[in-house]
């Protein structure tokens, strides 16, 4: 039985962790390349589960709601890009924090004017939905299986993107010497652009995905956005392994910690008394792990010199 | 003195003149808002401390002001239920009574500023934004899972608390109050930022290293300072609690943490009134926009990133032209 919990725990904490990667690597990129925090990422996941649930709800197709988060997400990346993110590379980071928190209100607000204020539901398709019986006689989620594959393809690609191709090189040329590459001819305001776009559609597609399980509401981005902050600060800024083993860390820490800290408390307290406690402290563990990382490295796992 | 100082003073007394003349026509709801506006500008005041001497980029002051309403929240829900707040090791009761209150919730958020800017302060930049926005949310899931004091529908105070020779449910004896501390935070602001530490801090922002060079410490002038601003924003969230009767974790999301900074930069970075005349126009525009559409955040959206685009200096910036206390 509890082994059973333990690994089902598991599987839900890696599922929530390549979640979280796909939100975390976009924010690492970007940081990265071009020095720019962005708060408004969680505003592109939101983009991308409510173009996803608009889309099924039209069609009828979850692969389609797929590609229609993607390139929604995408889209609006690279056009938040052109028309202001670009203004703010050159500004200090209190310029850039304040112009992406502008972006939020105007994201969040402007999809509820679109969308209203009730949550949509995204369906998961036939073909993904019920459970399979994993070795063990474990029965799990089919769809939440599917998530921790298309998570780890997602970041398999990303690494053969990185390390690989032509993008790749410039990408991390970019992230040693930006006047460098500029010098070199590689035309950094297209790359920017680029980079901006491809962190927006990792989130947007993170969104849909998770749409699927959450019900796709405005603000459902935040959350999730902070927690991709914690996973960067455990991982390192502009490090993509970082913010992949950042991800799985804190994925696995949240959902272990719900089921372990309760138990724990159990040990010398009533049952009651034992879930609230275990609740609250499991509510902050991740935080304690970011903590207790920084205490030990300052500049993350794999963070370098900033 | 000059411009800058004349725009503070008609800042200041016209949100005196404004209460005063609401109480005259009887508009009870303007000196609510006008009293809004005081108590989120203390908000302010506290995060200025850190962001426009310091240069540090909190998002996470909503922690401090959130401890600072649930201060108040628990004291006085124990002084409303007759129940002691702790029996052992040392009998503590709740209690209704304001400087009580402020005294507990001042110590409360400089504990925790203290201890959330010693982790915190061992980084800059990026990290520094990342990890007090972290701290923040970490406070926001607690108050939401720790069911003792409301959980996630928060605590309900019937009477407002008590300050000894004013009846502090007649609004415009409130509004004196929050008026008073908001004049004295500014004051004390003022001196700071003049004072030996007000100067090194402002040194340890435009170039840590020199003032490494002559033996301080940027990193315990950064943390001072982070504690100071945390008290204050701790104690403008008990006044805020107070004038809503009613504490909530909302007081400690991000959005709260990301309005305070607001109100700074509309006001202009680094100005000493700048979070009055930001708290002010916020209010305003909440209060009007908020009437004309429900979607008013959009237009905020706008004016604020217009404002970051085009007009860095705020409303005191555009008031009074250039020479910049910020670099």
């Amino acid at each position: 039985m509890t082994t059973i919990l333990f690994i089902e725990q598991v599987l839900n904490g890696l599922q929530f962790g390549v979640m979280l990667f796909l939100m975390a690597a976009g924010l690492t990129l970007v940081f990265g390349v071009m020095g720019l925090i962005n708060l408004a990422h969680g505003s592109l996941y939101m983009v991308g589960a409510f173009a996803a649930a608009a889309v099924a709800g039209a069609t009828g197709s979850f692969l389609l709601a797929l590609i229609a988060a993607l390139a929604a997400a995408a889209a609006a990346g690279a056009l938040v890009e052109l028309l202001i993110i670009r203004r703010l590379y050159a500004r200090d980071h209190l310029d850039q924090v304040l112009a992406t928190f502008a972006l939020i209100l105007i994201f969040s607000e402007g999809t509820r004017w679109l969308f209203g204020s009730f949550p949509l539901y995204l369906d998961i398709p036939d073909y993904l939905s019920g459970p399979v019986t994993l070795p063990g006689g474990i029965h799990y989620p089919l769809y939440r299986l599917a998530l921790i594959a298309a998570g780890l393809a997602v970041a398999a690609g990303l690494f053969l993107l990185i390390s690989r191709t032509r993008l790749g090189i410039q990408i991390r040329a970019g992230e040693s010497d930006r006047e460098m590459i500029a010098a070199l001819g590689v035309d950094i305001s297209k790359l920017y652009t680029i980079v901006f776009a491809l962190g927006a559609a990792l989130a947007g597609l993170a969104g849909a995905l998770v749409g699927a399980i959450q019900s796709v509401q405005v603000g459902m981005g935040e959350p999730v956005l902070i927690l991709a902050f914690v996973v960067i600060v455990i991982g390192g800024i502009g490090s993509i392994k970082g913010a992949l083993i950042g991800a799985l860390m804190v994925g696995l820490t949240s959902t272990l910690g719900s089921i372990a800290m309760p138990a724990l408390f159990r040990m010398f307290m009533d049952n009651s008394a034992a879930s609230a406690t275990g609740s609250a402290v499991s509510s902050m563990l991740i935080y304690i792990l970011m903590a207790a990382v920084l205490v030990w490295r300052p500049k993350g796992l794999f963070g370098g010199a900033v | 003195m000059n411009r800058e100082f004349l725009i503070n003073m008609v800042l200041l007394l016209g949100l005196a003149v404004v209460p005063l003349w609401a109480m005259a026509g009887d508009a009870p709801f303007t000196i609510t808002l006008a009293t809004k506006v005081a108590i989120l500008a203390l908000a302010g005041v506290g995060l200025n401390i850190a962001l426009g001497i310091g240069g540090l980029i909190s998002l996470g002051h909503a922690a401090f002001f959130g401890i600072g309403g649930y201060a108040m929240g628990i004291l006085a829900s124990h002084a409303q239920s007759y129940t002691a707040l702790m029996e052992w090791p040392i009998l503590i009761e709740g209690t209704k009574f304001m400087p009580v209150i402020w005294l507990v919730a001042v110590a409360a958020s400089a504990l925790a500023a203290l201890v959330i800017g010693a982790l915190s302060l061992r980084t800059s930049g990026v990290y520094f934004i990342m990890i007090t926005l972290a701290f923040g949310q970490m406070f926001y899931f607690f108050a939401i899972s720790w069911p003792a004091y409301g959980g996630e529908d928060g605590l309900s105070i019937y009477v407002r608390n008590g300050f000894p020779g004013l009846n502090t449910l007649v609004p415009i004896h409130f509004f004196g109050i929050c008026y008073s501390l908001l004049v004295l935070a500014l004051w004390f602001n003022a001196c700071l930022a003049k004072s030996p530490f007000g100067l090194a801090l402002n040194a340890s922002r435009q170039c840590p290293e020199r003032v490494e060079t002559v033996g301080l410490s940027p990193f315990r002038l950064r943390l001072t300072a982070f504690v100071i601003s945390g008290a204050i924003t701790g104690l403008s969230g008990a006044l805020f609690a107070d004038l809503n009767r009613f504490v909530s974790p909302t007081m400690f999301s991000w959005q709260t943490s990301g309005e305070i900074m607001v109100f700074i930069i509309l006001g202009g970075v680094g100005r000493l009134y700048g979070p009055v005349a930001g708290a002010a126009l916020f209010i305003t525009l909440e209060h009007f926009l908020g009437g004309l559409s429900e979607y008013w955040h959009i237009y905020l959206g706008v004016l604020l990133l217009l404002v970051v685009l085009f007009a860095r200096g705020g409303i005191i910036g555009m008031l009074a032209g250039r020479q910049v206390a910020h670099d």
